[in-house]
């Protein structure tokens, strides 16, 4: 299947030929052919000015009653007592979807011996409706009955949007419930928005947030998406009012075949690398292992968590944990600071979601600093030092 | 024990590039390769073959010249190779291409655990592997650290997650995502490069897979991709050079006046 060409609106300007990132489109004398390179991108249908490009639409299957679904619910995630800030972030944006659809807004909170206070917390967030199941088998997380009792609720109350975070947890039991609803998910969206019709316009990075695109669910229900932390705004609504409704469920939503030994909790704070507000990142430029301990002293003195480029890992200088990148984790604190490290696109990819980034590096031409909010051309090792003074200097002066 | 590993071929990201003049991305010289981290799921099965008696085949959905990424695969010492290719599947989303590769696991027969990257790294969504499992109806774990095989029935797990540590214990058959933490991946040996040159690969479409073509490729999808832009530019960047004192107060003052917190 390959993007479809209406030869009649077809003017062979060639534009397209060029913006093709697939190579798929040539242009002959007075038509052009799209080859089986095509990956249905959409990125031509984009650029043509004339209409003439379109991609062959997606599979319908029996139509579902798309009308019998409302709502937008948001998966409020608890782990251990508490709930993860995403969930409060996403109440925020989802509050933003329900009023343009003028739905109520719900929290799905699962968990054991649940705290009332994390229902009022979940309300003053936006939530009209929280429903809570609480079951001693929902006491650590397990995909499948997470799941199944999520899957549970949806064929019950038939919401029409259901958003979760893009943590370890939803990015590993929301694939399921999709799966097992027959519904569409596009994960790890960095906006939200909603058309007229209701669709849910779900715009996500991808190519290692080289490109940006914009999915829809056009023909089944609930739409879902999962959410980067830290992206969306959350606001807390004084005064608002909402309800509680404890959920029954029949006991086979809580079956699981996977049985949890243990779990054992990160001890080392410094690792908590995608919750921190703040990281420091250290690579290659440290030159050795001892030298790390820059990297440490100025993360314990503004209270950030340590990071490292692939490099600094490879070397052995830090655990893996710490890793930033493609093949380590993503990352988007407030502040980003990346010490000697040259910025190669497998780094880059893991951290630029981050909202200040500052670059410290002596190689003025180094690729990090094409994302860097600030960009110190500085040798680090007489740099860091001083900035690290500077800091202690100024609290001293100010206490 | 049967092991399958999911693999996808997907540009090497070291080279995708945007052009500054026209956004799109730069394709030439843009080499394919393995999936990094369904290298480190072909290590994890090798590693449980090093240890017990265990056959490992290697399958990939994807065009014709996919055949390559089997290929090194092969080469690195796995045992058989399936390749999932017909014009049908082109276009799949996460949800038609898990219904595709849980097909030809269930093809497969007598599959006791199948192994996937955490992500591919073009598409990151992180999500065929649980869809997966859940077509096959299998338990799974992601993030998957460390294997170990109990019995002929049980694997003991270690995954990594965003507060710690879990340590869970899994019947087989089942599905499990893995991370870089299992291992790097091997390096093809000479022995298994003249085999993987000389190995028939079986290339399975949408028939043999005993799919309906209505729900493999694009019209199996839920999903669909209205729009693709380039990301917008960071517009405020600020260079600092000059003597080390002077950069140090730069920096510092532009950081309170970003309101940065930890300052």
């Amino acid at each position: 299947m390959k993007a479809i060409v209406d030869r009649q609106k077809c003017t062979v300007c060639g534009v397209c030929t060029d913006v093709c990132p697939f190579g798929a489109i040539s242009l002959k004398e007075t038509f052009i052919e799209i080859s089986d390179e095509c990956t249905l991108c959409g990125m031509c249908v984009d650029t043509c000015e004339f209409g003439a490009l379109s991609l062959p639409e997606v599979g319908t299957g029996p139509a579902e009653d798309l009308a019998s679904y409302k709502g937008v619910w948001v998966f409020a995630e608890w782990r251990e007592g508490t709930i993860h800030q995403v969930s409060y972030e996403l109440l925020s944006a989802g509050r933003k979807l329900a009023d343009k659809r003028g739905v109520k807004l719900s929290a799905v909170l699962l968990g054991h011996r649940l705290d009332q206070s994390i229902q009022e917390e979940l309300v003053s967030y936006g939530a009209d409706v929280v429903y809570v199941v609480d079951h001693p088998e929902l006491a650590h997380f397990r995909d499948e009955a997470y799941s199944k009792a999520v899957v549970e609720l949806i064929r019950q109350k038939k919401p029409e949007i259901l958003l979760a975070g893009a943590t370890s947890m939803g990015r590993s039991f929301i694939p399921r419930v999709a799966a097992l609803v027959k519904t569409g998910l596009t994960a790890d969206c960095t906006e939200l928005d909603i058309s007229e019709e209701g669709l849910m316009l779900q715009t996500r990075p991808a190519f290692g947030g080289n490109i940006m695109a914009t999915i829809v669910c056009p023909n089944r229900r609930p739409q879902m998406a999962t959410v980067r932390p830290k992206v969306m705004r959350p606001e807390k609504m004084k005064d608002h009012q909402g309800r509680v409704e404890r959920m029954a469920l029949p006991e086979e939503c809580f079956k699981s075949r996977v049985e949890v030994l243990q779990v054992i909790p990160e001890q080392d704070q410094t690792a908590k690398l995608t919750e921190a507000d703040i990281i420091v990142s250290g690579g290659r430029g440290l030159r050795k292992s001892e030298n790390f301990s820059i990297i440490e002293e100025l993360a314990q003195l503004i209270k950030g968590a340590v990071g490292a480029s692939r490099g600094a890992v490879e070397e052995g200088w830090i655990a893996p944990s710490h890793q930033v990148g493609q093949t380590g984790r993503t990352v988007a604190p407030t502040l980003y600071m990346a010490v000697g490290i040259a910025g190669a696109i497998q780094h880059v990819v893991g951290m630029q979601g981050s909202k200040v980034i500052v670059a410290v590096n002596k190689d003025p031409q180094a690729p990090i600093f094409d994302v860097a909010t600030y960009g110190v051309v500085a040798d680090l090792f007489e740099f860091m030092p001083a900035f690290i003074r500077k800091i202690k200097q100024e609290r001293g002066e100010s206490s | 024990m049967h092991i399958a590993v999911c693999i996808k071929q997907v540009p090497d990201t070291k080279n995708v590039r945007i052009d500054p003049d026209t956004h799109t991305l730069v394709r030439q010289g843009v080499e394919s390769i393995i999936n990094p981290f369904d290298l480190f799921a072909v290590e994890a099965a090798l590693k449980i073959k090093d240890e017990t008696q265990a056959t490992i085949t290697v399958l990939t959905m994807g065009p014709p010249q996919a055949d390559e990424a089997l290929r090194d695969a092969l080469s690195r010492g796995v045992d058989d190779a399936v390749l999932l290719s017909d014009r049908a599947f082109a276009g799949s989303d996460t949800w038609a291409t898990s219904t595709t590769l849980a097909a030809a696991v269930r093809k497969m027969g007598d599959v006791d655990v199948v192994l996937c990257g955490k992500q591919a790294v073009d598409g990151d969504t992180a999500q065929v592997g649980p869809e997966m499992a859940t077509f096959l109806d299998m338990p799974y774990a992601t993030f998957v650290k460390k294997i170990e095989v109990l019995d002929g029935s049980a694997l003991k797990i270690s995954r990594q997650t965003d507060e710690g540590v879990e340590i869970w214990k899994l019947p087989t058959p089942c599905l499990l995502t893995v991370i870089k933490e299992v291992g790097e991946p091997r390096l093809p040996s000479l022995r298994h490069k003249m085999r993987a040159k000389k190995a028939t690969i079986p290339v399975w479409g949408v028939a043999d897979l005993g799919l309906a073509p209505e729900n493999v490729g694009l019209s199996g999808s839920f999903t669909q991709v209205v729009r693709v832009f380039s990301p917008p530019r960071r517009t405020d960047r600020v260079l600092i050079q000059g003597p080390i004192e002077e950069q140090v107060e730069q920096l510092f003052r532009h950081l309170k006046e970003s309101k940065v917190p930890g300052l």
